[in-house]
């Protein structure tokens, strides 16, 4: 069953029945059609998103400035998270071609190893997505509308200059993380949060930890879009005096803080989800295969072709997932 | 998989024979009987609709009998015609014409023409029929929920299928509808990747590619069509599931219901007619090719002469496949398309009217001079040649925007698909049963009802939609429920009790088919082992049904499927197991 075969057999031979003419088992051809197939799914997908996004009359968020935090660290580290789980998942494929490998040369405790190994990866991918959404779905300070249309000076984030933005009704204000956190709490009727207010500042205070005030310092404009922008001191106030009672923290399906458009969140979660989906069942296969190698099943069997075939998938998956970055995130 | 010979002669269990089977010859049974079934639920379905637009707001007693509060005093309910209508189209598209006519006959000549043992996977192929069979249930099942079948069309346009309150037949039963339908996907996809694999890889000693019947061909071309469209059609769905379940807005935006603004933006409805369609219009050749297949085999034979353009007849099928990929665009010219990807769209379109006509051209003149046997396979097929260019021939005018603009959503649209798509494969599928119902079921069907049967249904089939041609020119838009109230249509509905007349009698004489098959089954005349004198592999088995097909060694295949008439040879056809003679040349 060796790929080089196929070099000196003349194509007539080939093609000419009695025989696969790829020199691979039934099995094998029917996962590659099968990827074909679920390719096809990721693309169907990918172009509704691509659609969506292009129709949309808003400016659409940006990867850099939604997705920058890390796990227990305070600070902006744009990217780096969603980089760090594509490298381990990529790795996870690397280890995968190294059990594949070992599995050609019928050494079992190489597969064991590397499958292992592969499995970790797996796992700590799908860990990590989970953390992802579950910050994405928390949120870092959420927004508020404003009930007029305004004009406020700030300062741009990016280059440090000062500017002037006019807002118009219904536009959206962010808080910064700490605020947001205890503005949710307070909107939603939570007691325990104590609101004081000056002329010139808001502070929110948790009773049960009095230490803890948090007074607004900044708020922000475009926070998730270009032109960054944050606004201090009277001009905040300003801001703050405008707003509605429509507040929104994080986002569910219906609604997320990142974008106006509600497709933002609904493709988010379901092209993320639909591909960690697809890691999580490779997960479970790859687990079962493990469990079957180590009983000895393919020794047995005098060839380790299920890895090939999982394996197959497993590469597939890290290849979806590099467009679902490259689209999601970095475009 | 080469070695499951019939050697070991295990005792089957009623289960393991009959329910649970894995032989592609049983199984390709239960796909036709399920179909058989659906079938008979679809042509009831439409005449129970043709009825009201016969008759408009006329008491059929036996209207309110069948369908109880969906009929009160006998006039069929506006939002049960609506279901109706949906079901009907939903049935007849997957059920009878994707998993009915290739899961049957795919499974039963794939492995019997290409000599081979079996699928190469025999339990995946088993788990495709029962996703079938579940997902049809489902499909049954969803006319009898609270609020009726899905009734938004079949192809279940978003808002009407994304919102559950838009109309009665939003709820309980566009869900199921959907549900059935990501069950279908799953089996048409176990299916799809079965019968790829088998052809490429399981062909006997010297089946060559050039060498296949053109059946198998077809198969092939419409299992990768399946394979590649239907996973867009899953996305699809599930995206609709998302926003009628989890409040999403991906096909939704900006709308009002009795004056209330929903809280969704940014969705476009027609992002869904995009991937529907991208899936929809390969569906339409996934429908038709088997049937063309199926009649270049019946057709040869019967008319005992080579098949016309073997090669381009290969050639056309493989154009139309690829081809059926970049036209989706033609189902929505009057979506606000920019008219220049609309023009792209009638471009591509139209080209698909060359390998079209390649093979009507090709039909004909395989028949030209040849020694026609007029078995009723033969008839359907011949027949099948002619709903093909009628069909087609107002394809190319549906095909240009500039036209189509005006009979858009019309029944000159109706009249076209149902003659070009579905009377053109049913007649491929029925003309298929007559044809292997020797193969199938070892006894043959009765020659003269089958005669009676096929001047029927292409006399009513005609008497249908053709005069829905001219309705559909004077400006009647399709699936309204009453055109009483439009008096510029009035000259036109005059038509409409023929229609409904031609269709009463069109249904009723599938029961001449129906009694012909069952009857047949159980008490039809022996079957020999070659009765049509074929060349095709699947005549060399022996009649009754044995596991592993061939009793001894696989069949060696030495010549091409239509050596018909060859002047070498005293019989009339040289089946392809046949070894060259001496200083013949190969084919």
């Amino acid at each position: 069953m060796a790929g080089d075969a196929t070099k000196v057999i003349p194509k007539e031979v080939l093609w000419g029945g009695g025989r696969s003419p790829f020199s691979v088992s039934y099995g094998k051809m029917m996962m590659w059609y099968f990827l074909v197939s679920d390719a096809l799914t990721f693309s169907g997908l990918l172009t509704a998103y691509g659609f969506v996004r292009h129709g949309s009359e808003d400016a659409w968020p940006i990867g850099e400035q939604v997705f920058q935090a890390l796990p227990g660290l305070e600070g902006h580290y744009p990217l780096i998270y969603v980089a760090l789980m594509t490298f381990i998942l990529i790795v996870s494929s690397v280890t995968m071609v190294l059990a594949v490998e070992a599995g050609h040369r019928l050494d079992k405790k190489g597969v064991i190893k590397w499958l292992g190994f592969t499995i970790i990866g797996g796992f700590i991918f799908v860990g990590s997505q989970a953390w992802e959404w579950s910050h994405f779905i928390h949120g870092s300070g959420g927004a508020f509308h404003i009930n007029q249309e305004m004009t406020v000076a700030g300062t741009n984030y990016n280059s440090g200059e000062a500017i002037t933005v006019t807002l118009t009704e219904g536009d959206r204000v962010f808080m910064d993380h700490h605020f947001g956190d205890l503005m949710e709490r307070y909107q939603e009727g939570d007691n325990a949060v104590q609101m004081s207010a000056t002329a010139e500042s808001v502070t929110l205070l948790d009773v049960a930890h009095p230490d803890h005030a948090v007074t607004l310092n900044v708020l922000t404009l475009n926070k998730y879009v270009e032109n960054k922008t944050t606004v201090t001191g009277a001009e905040m106030m300003k801001l703050w005096n405008a707003q509605t009672d429509q507040f929104v923290f994080g986002a569910n399906l219906e609604v997320t803080e990142y974008a106006e458009q509600q497709g933002y969140g609904g493709f988010f979660f379901f092209i993320t989800g639909f591909h960690g989906f697809h890691v999580f069942s490779g997960v479970v296969i790859n687990i079962i295969i493990w469990l079957l190698v180590i009983r000895g099943v393919y020794d047995k069997r005098g060839h380790y072709e299920m890895v090939e075939k999982i394996g197959l998938y497993w590469h597939f998956v890290d290849l979806v997932w590099v467009f679902v970055f490259t689209f999601f995130y970095l475009v | 998989m080469a070695d499951h010979a019939q050697a070991h002669h295990h005792e089957e269990s009623f289960i393991s024979k009959y329910v649970f089977s894995m032989d592609h010859k049983m199984i390709s049974k239960q796909f036709l009987i399920t179909a058989i079934v659906m079938g008979i639920v679809a042509v009831m379905l439409s005449i129970l609709f043709r009825l009201q637009l016969g008759w408009p707001g006329e008491s059929f007693g036996i209207l309110e009998t069948l369908l109880g509060k969906w009929a009160p005093d006998g006039v069929l309910d506006r939002n049960a015609y609506l279901a109706l209508v949906t079901i009907h189209g939903t049935i007849m598209v997957f059920f009878v014409l994707t998993g009915g006519l290739s899961g049957t006959f795919s499974n039963l000549l794939i492995p019997l023409q290409i000599g081979a043992r079996d699928m190469a996977s025999g339990f995946l192929n088993m788990l495709s029929y029962w996703f079938f069979l579940l997902s049809s249930f489902i499909m049954l099942a969803s006319l009898f929920v609270e609020g009726g079948a899905a009734s938004g069309g079949w192809t279940v346009y978003p808002p009407l299928s994304a919102l559950p309150q838009a109309m009665p037949g939003s709820g309980t039963g566009m869900t199921m509808w959907l549900l059935s339908m990501v069950l279908f996907v799953v089996s048409s996809l176990l299916g799809g990747l079965n019968y790829v694999v088998t052809i490429i890889n399981l062909r006997a000693k010297g089946m060559k590619m050039t060498r296949l019947p053109l059946t198998i061909w077809a198969f092939l071309v419409t299992a990768i069509l399946g394979v590649l469209s239907f996973p867009v059609l899953v996305s699809a769905v599930v995206l609709l599931l998302m926003d009628r379940t989890a409040g999403t807005a991906f096909y939704l935006s900006e709308i009002h219901i009795a004056g209330e603004a929903l809280p969704v933006t940014g969705g476009s409805p027609i992002l869904y007619q995009h991937l529907f369609w991208f899936l929809g219009h390969p569906e339409v050749y996934i429908v038709l090719l088997p049937a063309l297949g199926i009649s270049s085999e019946i057709i040869s034979t019967n008319s005992r002469k080579p098949i016309f353009g073997y090669r381009a007849m290969i050639g056309s099928i493989l154009a139309i496949g690829f081809l059926s990929f970049i036209v989706w665009g033609h189902h929505m010219f009057v979506t606000g398309m920019d008219p220049f990807l609309g023009s792209v769209f009638v471009f591509t379109t139209l080209l698909i009217a060359i390998p079209s006509a390649v093979k009507a051209f090709n039909y004909i003149t395989t028949l030209w001079k040849g020694n026609i046997k007029f078995t009723p396979a033969m008839l359907f097929s011949v027949g099948l040649v002619s709903t093909f260019v009628t069909g087609g021939l107002t394809g190319i005018i549906l095909a240009d925007s500039a036209l189509d603009v005006n009979v858009h959503d019309t029944y000159f649209v109706v009249a076209h698909f149902h003659i070009v798509m579905g009377m053109s494969a049913i007649f491929g599928m029925l003309g298929g049963i007559y044809h292997w119902f020797p193969k199938m079921f070892g006894r043959m069907m009765s020659t003269k009802l089958g005669y009676a049967h096929f001047w029927l249904t292409i006399v009513c089939g005609y008497g249908v939609f053709f005069p829905m041609h001219f309705v559909g020119m004077a400006g009647a838009p399709r699936r309204y429920y009453d055109y009483s109230n439009f008096p510029f249509l009035d000259w036109v509905m005059d038509l409409n009790p023929i229609i409904s007349t031609f269709a009463i009698i069109g249904g009723a004489a599938q029961l001449l088919f129906l009694f012909n098959f069952f009857y047949s089954i159980f008490r039809g005349q022996e079957a020999v082992q070659n009765p049509w004198k074929s060349n095709t592999l699947e005549w060399t088995t022996p009649v009754e049904r044995i596991h592993g097909n061939w009793p001894g060694e696989l069949p060696v295949v030495h010549r091409w499927a239509y050596d018909y008439s060859n002047p070498n040879y005293d019989e009339d056809f040289v089946p392809q197991t046949t070894p060259l003679k001496a200083g013949e040349e190969e084919h």
